[in-house]
């Protein structure tokens, strides 16, 4: 680190367990399928998506509706664009709609600032 | 974007430059221009990532955000969540220190002791509890020890009371079968006894010399304050009785280092006169102090100006010690150099102490206890040196004195070194060992800054006097 120097010996460990992995390291990853079998990696084994996010009321209300959903659906549709990128449901923030979630500083309480977008 | 704000730490300065203790790590990093001047901005609330990015237009932006990135990872700052419930590892962990009360008499009638004093937890007297360790007992506690210290090379043991030296027979035979029994399990045992050094005599000297037994001695200072609580059960004070005794064993003893435990009250509260007199005057090497354990409204007890005095007191002989490191020469104020050790380490405590981990204490029956300052009491009872560690009531114990019940801690930021204080003290002040010493937190804290400010300071000018720290040391009794 450059702009923080580690003091005391808890500081060393801090900053060896929290190194960063060298490029060569990122590099070598690989995407890999769930069902390729045992891990192909030795690191911890992230899967990609939003498959694994527990997001009660997601799909449909338990009379199989969305009126009765635990969250409502723009909470749906944050959680697209926090947890995994959804193409058809979160509005591009890149060009058209940069300032999106600028009113949404903390998604559990702000999440009634996240408008629709319309075209 | 994200919002940054500040995480948990206590931010100080030492040798002119500023430094930060984070809190739960207990890791301690020097700040740079860059980095504290994020940390100022923030102080005054959180701000959006590209609001400090503006903010610090003064600097080189790609030192901005490369100081932003470093301060998030170390957890300095960063989003403000709460850290998700931690799981609580109850560490079974091998006994390294048995405490062994050879003795609950004493032939002193310290007016504070908190064995025979006003706010006593066990009764001693009326036949209750034998007055002497037996030899049979004391064996079967060694042999307790060397089982209970598991695979640990290594064991320590020490002889406290009541007065340790009117018990010297079992004293003496204890320490050779100690020694018989780890040899031929290929284990080594240190000693260490704490004592009122009234009853020292040439012999015992020589054995304490012959078998590098470590030697505490209580004691409060000078005459007059020596003489105030320290006394004979006719009320005649100690020291002239004392003085010539102690004086030859520091003479002879020079194998281990000897240290003075020195109990303050509300009238000895003169602590750099103490360590003078205690060190230059009388030769002890370490002299260790610790505020009187009472309820409150006693009348020796040290009240909230008393804690500010002491403060002040206490800063001004870190002074000297400080002085002392950066010229890398030894200083015995003990209280400053075992803080900074703690530092050094990093040490994060969920126990304020190893009793019930790796200390226990062991009553003259046999019991085992919490520690020495519970040995006797069956509240506090973790089985018998005879069957061993009743590992039930230790978990059901660990479980319910962990630092995350004790809400008043929760926003402290000395938590990782005092994690809610001296179980005996809560005990004493406040009826239960779960309580947390509210008492005194304004002084844990005020004393925790003046040892980063000693700390922070030798790691600049003389980093090389830390190494001393990176020893394993051996476990506290006072």
């Amino acid at each position: 680190m450059n702009h923080l120097k580690a003091i005391n010996r808890k500081a060393a460990r801090l900053e060896d367990l929290t190194e960063p992995p060298a490029l060569s390291a990122v590099e070598g990853k690989d995407v890999v399928a769930l069902q390729q079998g045992p891990p192909q990696q030795p690191e911890p084994h992230i899967p990609l998506g939003c498959s694994f996010v527990f997001s009660p009321g997601w799909e449909a209300d338990r009379t199989g509706g969305t009126a009765g959903l635990c969250a409502p659906v723009e909470r749906d549709l944050f959680d697209c664009h926090m947890g995994c990128f959804w193409p058809a449901q979160v509005p591009d923030q890149l060009n058209h709609a940069p300032d999106w979630t600028s009113k949404c500083a903390a998604a559990q309480k702000d999440w009634r600032k996240i408008d629709l977008i319309f075209p | 974007m994200s919002i940054l704000g500040l995480r948990e730490f206590h931010r100080f300065e030492a040798a002119g430059q500023p430094f930060v203790y984070l809190v739960p790590s207990a890791a301690v990093f020097a700040l740079d221009e860059v980095s504290d001047a994020v940390l100022g901005l923030l102080r005054d609330g959180d701000r959006r990532h590209e609001e400090v990015m503006a903010a610090m237009s003064r600097f080189d932006s790609a030192v901005v955000a490369d100081t932003v990135a470093e301060l998030i990872r170390v957890r300095a700052i960063g989003e403000r969540i709460p850290d998700p419930p931690r799981p609580r590892l109850l560490p079974m962990i091998p006994l390294s220190t048995m405490v062994l009360n050879v003795t609950n008499k004493c032939n002193l009638a310290c007016t504070y002791c908190y064995e025979y004093g006003e706010d006593k937890i066990v009764d001693t007297e009326n036949g209750k509890k034998p007055k002497f360790m037996s030899e049979a007992t004391a064996r079967d506690a060694v042999d307790f020890m060397l089982k209970e210290s598991g695979a640990s090379p290594r064991a320590h043991l020490t002889f406290f009371g009541g007065e340790t030296l009117l018990n010297f027979p079992v004293l003496r035979s204890t320490v050779a079968y100690a020694r018989e029994r780890a040899a031929a399990l290929g284990k080594i045992v240190d000693f260490s006894l704490t004592t009122n050094a009234t009853l020292l005599r040439p012999e015992i000297v020589e054995f304490l010399i012959e078998n590098e037994v470590g030697v505490t001695v209580s004691i409060d200072g000078p005459k007059e304050m020596q003489d105030k609580f320290r006394v004979f059960h006719n009320g005649a004070g100690s020291y002239d009785e004392v003085m010539p005794k102690v004086r030859d064993l520091l003479q002879k003893h020079r194998g281990r280092p000897i240290g003075a435990r020195v109990t303050l009250t509300r009238q000895t509260l003169d602590v750099s006169r103490i360590f003078r007199h205690l060190t230059e005057e009388i030769g002890f090497t370490e002299v260790g102090f610790a505020p009187v354990t009472t309820a409150g409204g006693r009348d020796y007890a040290i009240g909230d100006e008393g804690f500010d005095h002491l403060l002040a007191q206490f800063q001004e002989l870190a002074q000297d010690f400080l002085r002392a490191a950066v010229a890398h020469r030894h200083h015995g104020f003990s209280n400053v150099k075992e803080t900074i050790e703690e530092i050094h380490k990093g040490v994060s405590k969920a126990y304020p102490c190893g009793a019930g981990l790796g200390l226990m204490g062991v009553a003259t029956d046999g019991d085992v206890n919490l520690c020495h300052r519970f040995a006797g009491s069956d509240a506090h009872k973790f089985g018998t040196v005879r069957d061993g560690v009743d590992r039930d009531a230790q978990r059901r114990f660990l479980e319910s004195h962990h630092l995350d019940d004790k809400t008043d801690c929760r926003t402290c930021w000395a938590r990782p070194l005092c994690s809610g204080g001296c179980y005996h003290e809560a005990h004493t002040r406040y009826g239960t060992t779960t309580s947390p010493n509210l008492h005194y937190c304004e002084w844990i804290r005020g004393w925790t800054d003046t040892c980063l400010q000693v700390y922070g300071e030798i790691a600049v000018r003389n980093p090389a006097y830390l190494r001393i720290f990176d020893e394993a040391p051996m476990e506290k009794v006072s």
